[in-house]
């Protein structure tokens, strides 16, 4: 079965880059622009993990995790964020916020698709 | 999709996020504080820098990591966005779009100006705050990730070559010697609140060498204890790796805060390990093709027991923590239903805001324009041939035709309002314009615009920015007094340039006004008096005067500076705003300032003519060109040399140009008296009267190129298709008064593009 990965990130540039290595790498990928898309995505797509950016308008990524977590149904689904912020803080922060992990922009795909499948069974 | 085209898009995007950029500094120049105006910005940089990363813009990345830095002092309260920090962000806005260009189309980048600006952002940001913390660290620094196992594949578990840079070059040797380790690993809660995993963890470590486990149990509670979110469970590992204690860290990378982990070398665990460990041979390659642990909780079936009992005990931590969740949700059910609702009437909110756009070829509209004004064209000629056939007059018909030309109409409207554009990407490219003359000229100089919302068409926005750029240049080279003498005249220190745009009666008028000292009229009168365009005892009215700075190779500037020079006057502005079918005119006060007001057509795909007939053809001739028209009288006719005539109209003499003659539609020149002069104004702001032999009427007329579909014809501007079927070609005004100075007719700009 095909696992399915729900990416946020609001720069096209990067949605693209995303969308061909995961479909490469033969997942099934949904997209969403934001945060509050990414919500709005999740009920329907039910991943089976999530890579989400940190800076994005209307709910950044910080407030999406958040809002992943709240949700019952997802609290336990492995969230990837995907920054180029690669200082302790923004890390820390997106840990605290329910980040199951992180992979730091530029991304390179084999590094994106091995922490995927680190948090995937 | 390849890299290429996401390459394409990325700086598609790119352009977007500039002038996202640039409107986002503009709004804090004049004192917008809203944290959403500087977040906007910010990710601005942010999104261009995490792109570039990805194509390997080295320039682009360091240059906007440095940006961003400052960006984000600004963000967080550490770095107040006064006058003085935006004009040095604007000016690296500049250069960060100047560096996205010459990354896309090669080229080069003043790089002196980048280096400038990159100290002067970093002075920012360690302005505020300790120069430890704030400088910038090398953008391309290695991630702090490190190499994650690669993924085997689905036949099981083997270990994967691996060097780490550490060991370079001795691999061989340590994996002679992989020493074995001791890890114990006991996750809290936390780890599985987070959406890690305990048997994943252990599965990827299993990857980087050979291991044997043993879980302990000994904690588990008895069940009415058990905490169903707790954990209870930790595990003792062995394994030989050649990875070293950092490689066995970084399988932990994620989980590190939230478990107890602790790795030694074995020689030492052993020492102080006074436990007797069972070593447990350990394969999670099961774990491969299962989707979810939690999902299948008969996977310990197939597993040998020993490594069983492991799994099924860190499923059990899933299991339980999922029964209370779904425990919980039961519980948080009856609060959801109304959060979820409201979440959603947001979000639809949201995206209406965000508003519903696509992208499409301008190909395909171009088509779509053409095409329907070849209907409007057929509609034309179908009303008329029925009103030709019909003398009876069919009250049925004429209103059905009367419907269909209206829809016609409102369909011509709404597909050239497809073309439509805001002005506000020319409006922003105006005030780095500012910005840079400013800088050269040493005059401080505020650009305020208003009506960028303003929509006209995409032709007309291509082509009005060289103009534009013109008259600003002017505007703050030549009307901007320097500071000192603004503070002399009691002016703010500061000039102002406005630039306005906004919809009159179906044109779009561009205004640009400066609080300059206005047009020294003794000065342009000298002037031209100097270049011989009028004579030195000429009563010329201010309005005039001011008037004269359009004349061709005009320069007010008594040396050509750097940058209104260029060999360029306004009057070649003035021809480019002619030959987009506006009109321009002035206005000046002394000491006040000028004002320049455009007025354009809102496309470029049809026009406002006059239907005339010449020597039995029908022309049109643009009505912007016109001024009026008049019926000569036989008193009025002068004649002066051997061919050429004059008009005397009201007590001034203006040139009679006979169209017919010119475009050699006859051979003799007609009699004025039997035709209609029509006064144009053309290409140097002198008068021609054209000699017509009638008017037939005014009418919208789309415009049909000739180049593109015959070929470029002198003293024609454009051809269209009249009502009747005919062909009519629209004539080039400019071109037939040139002709009439004894010019041959040469090549011009032509209506049609």
């Amino acid at each position: 079965m095909k696992k399915k990965v729900l990416t946020v990130d609001d720069s096209r540039t990067i949605r693209n880059m995303l969308l061909v290595t995961l479909n490469n790498a033969g997942f099934e990928t949904i997209q969403a622009e934001d945060g509050v898309e990414g919500l709005e995505v999740l009920e329907e797509c039910n991943p089976d993990v999530i890579v989400t950016d940190i800076n994005m308008p209307r709910l950044d990524g910080f407030g999406f995790i958040e809002g992943v977590r709240r949700n019952e149904k997802y609290r336990a689904i492995p969230i990837l964020v995907l920054t180029t912020e690669s200082d302790a803080e923004k890390k820390n922060r997106a840990r605290q916020a329910g980040a199951t992990g992180w992979i730091v922009k530029p991304f390179d795909p084999t590094k994106l698709v091995d922490a995927i499948e680190r948090v995937t069974a | 999709m390849d890299m290429n085209e996401i390459r394409e898009i990325f700086f598609q995007e790119c352009e977007e996020q500039l002038a996202e950029l640039e409107t986002g500094l503009l709004k804090l120049n004049d004192g917008d504080r809203d944290p959403e105006t500087v977040n906007a910005v910010f990710r601005a940089v942010h999104s261009i820098k995490g792109g570039a990363g990805a194509f390997a813009l080295d320039d682009l990345v360091a240059f906007a990591h440095v940006f961003e830095t400052t960006l984000d002092c600004v963000r967080s309260g550490k770095l107040e966005p006064s006058q003085d920090v935006l004009k040095v962000m604007l000016k690296s806005a500049d250069v960060l779009a100047d560096l996205t260009n010459a990354a896309r189309d090669g080229g080069t980048v003043d790089e002196s100006r980048s280096r400038a600006l990159v100290k002067e952002l970093e002075a920012l940001a360690n302005g505020e705050q300790p120069a430890a913390h704030a400088a910038p660290e090398p953008v391309a620094a290695k991630p702090a990730v490190a190499a994650a196992p690669a993924p085997t594949d689905s036949s099981g578990f083997q270990p994967i070559p691996f060097s780490f840079d550490d060991f370079g070059g001795e691999e061989e040797e340590v994996l002679m010697v992989a020493p074995t380790y001791t890890v114990t690993f006991k996750p809290r809660a936390e780890l599985f609140s987070k959406g890690n995993e305990a048997a994943l963890l252990l599965r990827d470590l299993s990857r980087i060498g050979e291991m044997s486990i043993h879980c302990h149990t000994g904690d588990v509670p008895t069940l009415d204890r058990m905490d169903p979110e707790g954990s209870y469970l930790s595990w003792t590992i062995s394994i030989k790796t050649e990875k070293g204690e950092e490689g066995i860290r970084s399988v932990f990378e994620f989980a590190e805060w939230d478990c107890e982990l602790d790795i030694k070398l074995a020689e030492e665990a052993e020492a102080d390990d006074e436990r007797p460990m069972i070593p447990v041979p350990f394969d999670l390659s099961l774990l491969e093709d299962e989707p979810a642990i939690g999902d299948e909780p008969h996977v310990g079936m197939h597993v040998e027991p020993v490594v069983a009992a492991a799994v099924a005990a860190a499923e059990t931590a899933t299991g339980v923590m999922q029964a209370a969740a779904a425990a919980s949700a039961r519980a948080e059910k009856k609060e959801a239903p109304a959060a979820s609702a409201a979440a959603q009437a947001n979000a639809a909110n949201a995206a209406n805001a965000a508003g519903q756009t696509i992208r499409v070829d301008l190909d395909r509209v171009d088509r779509l324009i053409n095409l329907v004004g070849e209907l409007v064209i057929n509609q034309a000629m179908l009303s008329q041939s029925v009103i030709e056939n019909d003398n009876n007059g069919t009250s049925s018909i004429n209103m059905g035709l009367e419907e269909l030309q209206q829809l016609t109409r409102e369909i011509q409207d709404s597909v050239m309002a497809i073309r439509a554009q805001p002005v506000k990407p020319v409006f922003q490219r105006m005030a780095r314009t500012v910005r840079e003359i400013a800088d050269i000229t040493g005059k401080s100089v505020r650009l305020i615009t208003e009506g960028e919302n303003t929509e006209v068409d995409k032709t007309v926005i291509d082509k009005l920015a060289e103009p534009l750029t013109h008259m600003i240049r002017n505007a703050v080279d030549h009307g901007l007094e320097m500071p000192e003498k603004r503070i002399a005249a009691g002016k703010n220190p500061e000039g102002t340039v406005r630039l306005t745009a906004k919809h009159r009666s179906g044109r779009i008028v561009i205004e640009l006004t400066d609080d300059g000292a206005g047009i020294n009229r003794e000065k342009v009168r000298q002037k031209a008096i100097d270049n011989d365009l009028i004579t030195a005892d000429a009563n010329l009215s201010d309005e005039e005067i001011d008037n004269l700075i359009f004349h061709a190779g005009f320069s007010t500037a008594d040396k050509v500076s750097d940058l209104s020079g260029r060999g360029v006057g306004m009057d070649v502005v003035k021809r480019s705003i002619q030959a987009l079918g506006g009109r321009i005119s002035i206005q000046s006060k002394p000491g006040q300032g000028s004002t320049f007001s455009m007025s354009l057509p809102l496309t470029l795909a049809v026009l406002d003519g006059m239907v005339v007939t010449v020597a039995g053809q029908t022309l049109v001739v643009p009505l912007t060109a016109i001024v009026e028209t008049l019926q000569p009288e036989a008193a009025a006719i002068h004649s002066f040399g051997a061919t050429q005539r004059l008009i005397s109209i009201r007590n001034s003499f203006c040139p009679l140009v006979d169209v017919g003659r010119i475009l050699n539609f006859r051979a003799q020149q007609a009699n004025p008296v039997e035709g209609v002069a029509l006064l144009v104004e053309s290409e140097g702001g002198g008068q021609r009267a054209l000699m017509v032999d009638a008017i037939q009427g005014q009418r919208q007329v789309v415009i049909k190129s000739l180049e593109a579909n015959y070929m470029h014809v002198p003293g024609i501007a454009a051809a269209t298709i009249l009502g009747d079927g005919r062909v009519a070609l629209i004539l080039d005004v400019d071109a037939v008064v040139g002709a009439s100075r004894g010019q041959s007719l040469r090549q011009e700009m032509s209506l049609a593009s």
